[in-house]
């Protein structure tokens, strides 16, 4: 698939993959070999009919196709994007064994963005109603899927604007925010009510949503709690969580300061600690903002990086320099308290850890200075803790996740639902509409046996 | 929802609206605050609640002109609406165990202060009521104020109206009067106010509650960036605050962090002084 050319992209933000056009997807599709077991369909979180979606296109049959993914995806332009279908339905894709694997992504991204413009049914709603918190991944899933089975939603979001970590979190250059606002709009168009600026926990709280008459609720809140390193120094002016910087970039388009009036310190220098795709995402927005040197530094080795390989290498195309095995000590601050360097430690790997993964452990003596003038903390996030806290009745895990039945994701007040980075802690977009999906069943089951 | 219902000027600078919003009316307690937008393009601030009124669905807020986003919020008029309203955020203030309290307000903090007096007044508390300023002209709410403290003094940089000096001198004055033991000091205000006021509290041991107004962009804990120390650990002003134990704050950190975008806010509103103005 064609991308903007890399010299060119650090300097906008607009998408860097370009996309197929019609010709070149019907050709893809022809690659695929119809298989009678598909194995990509397993590695399909919300199990896509992968198959027979590629054989519409490879018949240029884009109505049908789109039909078929919509089916099982209620928000196909974003995971043709951002769905890692390296590690899902592309790994175990047969042709893959000895070519490259079918574009399933990108055939996917190909027939929601055909579609963008197309009307979408308002579905036809009873009488129930069902709450959703958070309009993330997980929520909108959830609500699309309570919508086809005919039930009043209303989704809460505390942002002013719905879509959570699509719209906060991913960059503009992998997501743009037109096509998050497009599959919104679906929804709304479907019949969903959403409400943003409301925080629940807060404005209303789970218990009081039951009181005021839906049935169910869905809590998808998300992984909004950055993690800090506890390192000294990391109070000094110019750190941010990758969730601040990312924020005030995407969502505040502090890109546009002053004209958008959200600003955001970039510096000439920055490090940004984590291998992850929030991670990389960061380090390619610094470059766009005009940061001269990025680096990342990680503890690990390049094949431990959490990130997905695409993101990684699209980072480095971008000049963002890889600092492995390196692990941060501490923040230092000049007499102002403004960052001036990261003091840094070189690592080995040693033995494999609880995760599979060799061990870093430092090496003694190695200690450098990193000359940076900014810190991004990428090490990840943990669940949000405004509605536990809030919300005495739910039991929840000594990591503050929300604890829920695997297999109908109900916690532990009925008919309250759980699902998504708030369940599980951090994981992928199509993990979280999974989960939201499966909640949606249950919320189903659950209202029609009351 | 979140229409202008009133507007007062509580002096040149100085803003107080009230705000039609029932569902953050019915929860908000003192020590919790609002984040607002005024446009598309605008800033998400963090604003505390001065008062709230659950019959009428109303909440209050006082803010005083100082930065890009202040001033424009200042110049709309009762009918406009506030394009973005969310809260309450924060968790309340739980004060200091005790009888004896003085609430100390100094400038637009006299606004968050105010509910705390109030909301010790109610529970049969003594409350001694502090306000302070640079002059006459900026102080507000001695009326209010007057009603739920059962004292109040005023001081006053240039002496304009009350003791010409600081809060701190009176504050000391009511510490070091033996008849009446205080059992806590809540006191709301610019930095260097809270930190001269926890200084002296510091050196008598009396519990002190203060108020941070950190910059955070959704005040829901999701961004981090009002990280705080207290004592030694770091806490988020969104979540776990913004109301902390004064004994514990690391104030010289909070000053420096407030400073974090003021080249950038000089090249919009042109002013030099860093948000302290």
């Amino acid at each position: 698939m064609p991308n903007q050319d890399p010299d060119k992209r650090i300097t906008n933000f607009d998408e860097v993959a370009l996309g197929y056009d019609k010709e070149a997807a019907t050709l893809e599709a022809k690659r695929c070999l119809q298989c009678k077991n598909p194995l990509c369909v397993q590695g399909c979180p919300v199990g896509i009919d992968i198959p027979e979606f590629i054989k519409e296109i490879a018949s240029e049959d884009f109505e049908g196709a789109l039909a078929k993914l919509k089916e099982k995806n209620s928000l196909p332009a974003i995971c043709g994007r951002v769905c890692p279908q390296e590690d899902q339905c592309e790994k175990l894709c047969i042709v893959g064994k000895k070519n490259e694997p079918v574009g399933i992504g990108r055939l996917e991204r190909f027939v929601a963005d055909y579609h963008k413009n197309s009307v979408v049914k308002k579905a036809s709603l009873g009488e129930k109603k069902v709450a959703v918190v958070g309009s993330g991944p997980a929520g909108l899933a959830c609500a699309s899927e309570l919508l086809k089975r005919g039930y009043q939603v209303t989704i809460f979001e505390a942002f002013h604007k719905p879509g959570g970590v699509l719209m906060y979190g991913i960059p503009e250059f992998r997501l743009p925010k037109n096509i998050v606002e497009q599959e919104i709009n679906q929804l709304v168009e479907m019949g969903a009510e959403i409400k943003t600026n409301v925080v629940i926990g807060q404005t209303i709280t789970v218990i009081e949503l039951l009181e005021r008459g839906y049935e169910a609720v869905f809590i998808g809140s998300g992984a909004g709690l950055p993690y800090f390193l506890n390192i000294p120094g990391e109070n000094l002016n110019g750190v941010y969580s990758a969730n601040e910087f990312l924020t005030r970039a995407n969502l505040m388009k502090a890109y546009l300061y002053p004209k958008w009036e959200t600003p955001l310190r970039v510096g000439d220098n920055v490090a940004v600690v984590g291998a992850g795709n929030v991670a990389m995402d960061a380090a390619r927005t610094a470059k766009r903002l005009g940061a001269k040197k990025v680096s990342i530094v990680y503890r690990r080795s390049e094949k431990e990086m959490p990130a997905r390989q695409e993101e990684v290498l699209h980072a480095r195309e971008e000049g963002i320099e890889m600092n492995l095995l390196t692990n941060p000590v501490s923040i230092e601050g000049n007499d102002g308290g403004w960052v001036n360097g990261l003091k840094c430690i070189k690592m080995e790997l040693g033995e494999p850890d609880d995760s599979g993964r060799r061990r870093p452990k430092p090496i003694k003596g190695s200690e450098y200075m990193l000359e940076v003038d900014t810190v991004i903390m990428a090490i990840g996030q943990g669940p949000n803790p405004i509605i536990p806290r809030s919300t005495k009745e739910l039991t929840i895990s000594k990591r503050g996740n929300i604890e829920v039945d695997s297999k109908t994701g109900q916690t532990s007040i009925e008919g309250v639902f759980a699902g998504g980075d708030v369940v599980t802690g951090a994981a992928t977009v199509i993990q979280a509409m999974g989960a939201g999906k499966k909640c949606a069943e249950s919320i189903d089951k659950y209202i029609k046996n009351n | 929802m979140n229409t202008i219902v009133l507007k007062e000027v509580l002096s040149p600078s100085i803003k107080k609206y009230v705000i039609d919003n029932p569902d953050i009316a019915a929860k908000a307690e003192a020590g919790q605050f609002v984040i607002l937008r005024i446009h598309e393009k605008g800033e998400r601030i963090p604003l505390t609640i001065a008062d709230f009124n659950r019959e009428n669905g109303t909440v209050t807020i006082i803010f005083q002109e100082v930065g890009n986003t202040t001033k424009r919020l200042g110049k709309l008029e009762v009918g406009d609406k506030i394009l973005d309203f969310v809260g309450p955020l924060g968790v309340p203030t739980t004060p200091p165990e005790g009888k004896n309290y003085v609430c100390i307000g100094g400038g637009v903090g006299i606004a968050p202060i105010y509910p705390e007096a109030k909301a010790l007044h109610k529970q049969g508390k003594q409350v001694k009521g502090i306000l302070g300023g640079r002059s006459k002209e900026v102080l507000f709410y001695e009326e209010e104020m007057g009603k739920v403290c059962d004292e109040l003094h005023i001081a006053t940089d240039d002496g304009s109206v009350g003791h010409k000096g600081f809060v701190t001198d009176i504050l000391k004055e009511l510490i070091t009067d033996d008849s009446v033991q205080i059992d806590g000091v809540i006191a709301v205000g610019p930095l260097p106010m809270m930190k001269a006021v926890c200084d002296i509290t510091k050196e008598f041991n009396i519990p002190t509650t203060v108020s941070l107004n950190s910059l955070m962009v959704d005040g829901t804990g999701m961004c981090g960036g009002c990280r705080v120390t207290i004592g030694n650990e770091v806490k988020f002003a969104c979540i776990d605050g913004p109301s902390f134990d004064g004994l514990k704050v690391d104030f010289d950190e909070q000053m420096r962090r407030l400073r974090m975008y003021r080249e950038e806010e000089q090249k919009v509103t042109g002013c030099q002084c860093g948000g302290e103005c």
